[in-house]
């Protein structure tokens, strides 16, 4: 028992070391003084210069415009290759292709997709972005979607297709809002990658546009002001409220899908445990 | 009858290799044009000379590969690796006994352990390194806690606590779904038969667990490895890693090919890691 205590130490550990610096960031954002550093008091101005901030405004929307944007390409293309792969074929290599963008570095893509929008001379912009967030997101839709692929048994679909429907009907009536909750947390993690993405974006958008976080980035090599941690407070909440938003949100969708029909209990586990583990099996593979 | 028991199959086959194509095309036209063609490109500039202003002559050359044999830039690859590894020593030494006691927890509270060990890991991962500048820097939190002046910013070792921050939670991920999946019964029978605790450790949980840690350890090391923005922010000018000479080479220098001849490198020892990992894996 004695040595289960001593465990407890990297354990309390862990949550401090994770937890000390937000906290620090966020009672820095309510600073009254000029520095980032030694707090003065309480004052709410580093959230007024924040809303003035046009750069951060601006910012904030091309964010939002590629997160949206680079959802429905990765959303669509992804929830498609996901079924494409579990029901039409064999491939492996297809297989490790499709998780590829996901496990690759970075950096390696971000070099390889400036090399070839230099190439094809395409003009970066936010549509640049776009195009590459796409790509990586697609391959964590195909990841998401397929745990929810594998494991669901065909029989409905068979039964569908024995009862006269044909393809697309059957796509749209069975398979579709089967996977219904797959391609929604696919989605949502989409976004958020997207949200949060600095290192392809810095690379492919040119000159002209900037997201979030590459203005977060500037921010801090021009040095430290109290208005980041303003910034940083919002945007914690902001995430803060999303992540314990979609916790619930997967219990309620569990919930109701261990009442549907044909759906294996094996197949619902925690959605995020469920994600995890498999992508990491994924990576391992590779 | 039989032409319709016969017709069938037939054209539920066609009907599969039409269902095939519109499934998979989409996607792998995308994956075709944006990740096989600019990976191609990536490889085939490794061979090529730099342009005099940025972009690539297509004349054969080895003097990449030689420039990346020099122990300058070797040099930074192997402190790249070095950063890396230590950084997921670390993350193991600290995720494995937080995951063990995560898993040992009562249902509701696994949750919640679990969501506060990935909520942090949510957030902008641009703040997440710059808290670090309000807590290490000269007139920061621990300085003036500590009543020190001490250079807490800009050295290896700072470079090494932004990595942990961020990556951390991908180490305690996988190794919490490994000992999850453990049968407690296991280590009952150990105990029984008499074995102490640190023994049912050794023998028992972590060889179960081996594939986990494998996993936690390159979800941790690939995104270190590559990093350019934590060595930028808390790393100062002093330290760089391949992530910064390959960001310079695309940015600033404007040498294109011997940028792609670092990534190259990068891939390499990743592709690497991955053998080894199967290797281990496979004899766990």
């Amino acid at each position: 028992m004695r040595r289960a205590r001593l465990l407890y130490v990297p354990f309390w550990g862990t949550y401090v070391f994770l937890y000390l610096p937000i906290a620090v960031l966020v009672v820095m954002s309510f600073n009254s003084g000029e520095s980032a550093y030694t707090y003065e008091g309480f004052s709410l101005k580093w959230y007024g210069e924040l809303a003035r901030d046009e750069r951060v405004l601006d910012g904030l929307v091309n964010t939002l415009i590629v997160a949206a944007g680079s959802t429905v390409i990765a959303t669509v293309l992804g929830t498609l290759l996901a079924v494409g792969l579990a029901r039409h074929t064999r491939s492996r290599t297809l297989d490790a292709i499709a998780l590829m963008p996901a496990v690759l570095p970075d950096l390696v893509l971000a070099i390889g997709l400036l090399l070839f929008y230099g190439v094809i001379q395409l003009t970066l912009g936010l549509y640049s972005v776009v195009l590459a967030h796409g790509l990586f997101s697609m391959a964590f839709v195909a990841a998401v979607v397929r745990t929810r692929l594998t494991g669901s048994d065909t029989s409905l679909e068979e039964a569908s297709r024995d009862l006269g429907a044909g393809p697309v009907q059957t796509f749209l009536r069975i398979t579709l809002p089967q996977l219904m909750p797959g391609i929604v947390a696919g989605a949502l993690l989409a976004f958020t990658l997207s949200l949060d993405e600095f290192v392809i974006a810095f690379f492919t958008i040119g000159n002209t546009e900037q997201t979030l976080p590459i203005v977060i980035y500037s921010m801090i090599r021009f040095g430290v002001t109290p208005e980041i941690n303003a910034l940083a407070a919002i945007l914690l909440l902001v995430s803060f409220t999303a992540v314990i938003a979609g916790q619930r949100l997967t219990k309620i969708g569990e919930r109701e899908s261990n009442r549907t029909p044909g759906a294996p209990r094996e197949a619902i586990k925690v959605q995020g445990e469920a994600d995890s583990t498999d992508v990491g099996e994924k990576r391992a593979e590779n | 009858m039989k032409s319709e028991v016969k017709a069938r199959p037939v054209s539920r086959s066609r009907g599969r290799r039409l269902g095939a194509f519109v499934f998979l095309s989409p996607g792998v036209v995308y994956l075709t044009v944006l990740l096989l063609v600019p990976l191609a490109l990536v490889l085939s500039n490794t061979v090529f000379r730099r342009g005099r202003f940025g972009g690539v002559v297509y004349e054969f050359t080895v003097e990449n590969f030689e420039r990346l044999a020099d122990p300058l830039y070797l040099g930074v690859v192997a402190n790249s690796v070095k950063i890396a590894a230590i950084t997921t020593l670390i993350a193991l030494l600290i995720g494995y006994p937080t995951a063990y006691l995560i898993a040992q927890l009562p249902g509701k509270w696994k949750t919640v352990a679990l969501v506060a060990i990935v909520l942090p890991f949510w957030t902008n991962f641009i703040i997440r390194v710059y808290a670090w500048i309000i807590l290490l820097s000269g007139p920061g939190l621990i300085n003036s806690v500590l009543g020190t002046k001490l250079e807490l910013l800009y050295n290896q070792g700072t470079i090494v606590t932004g990595l942990l921050y961020s990556y951390l939670p991908l180490m305690v991920l996988p190794l919490y779904a490994a000992i999850e999946r453990l049968d407690p019964q296991l280590r009952e029978a150990s105990a029984n038969l008499g074995a102490s605790a640190f023994t049912t450790f050794r023998k028992v949980t972590l060889p179960l667990t081996v594939p986990g840690v494998m996993t936690g350890c390159l979800f941790v090391f690939v995104p270190s490895f590559g990093n350019f923005v934590i060595p930028e922010i808390l790393g100062g000018s002093k330290s760089i890693m391949v992530g910064n000479l390959i960001r310079d080479q695309f940015l600033k220098a404007r040498d294109w090919p011997f940028g792609s001849t670092l990534a190259l490198a990068i891939i390499a020892v990743l592709v690497l890691l991955l053998l080894v990992q199967a290797w281990v894996t496979r004899r766990a």
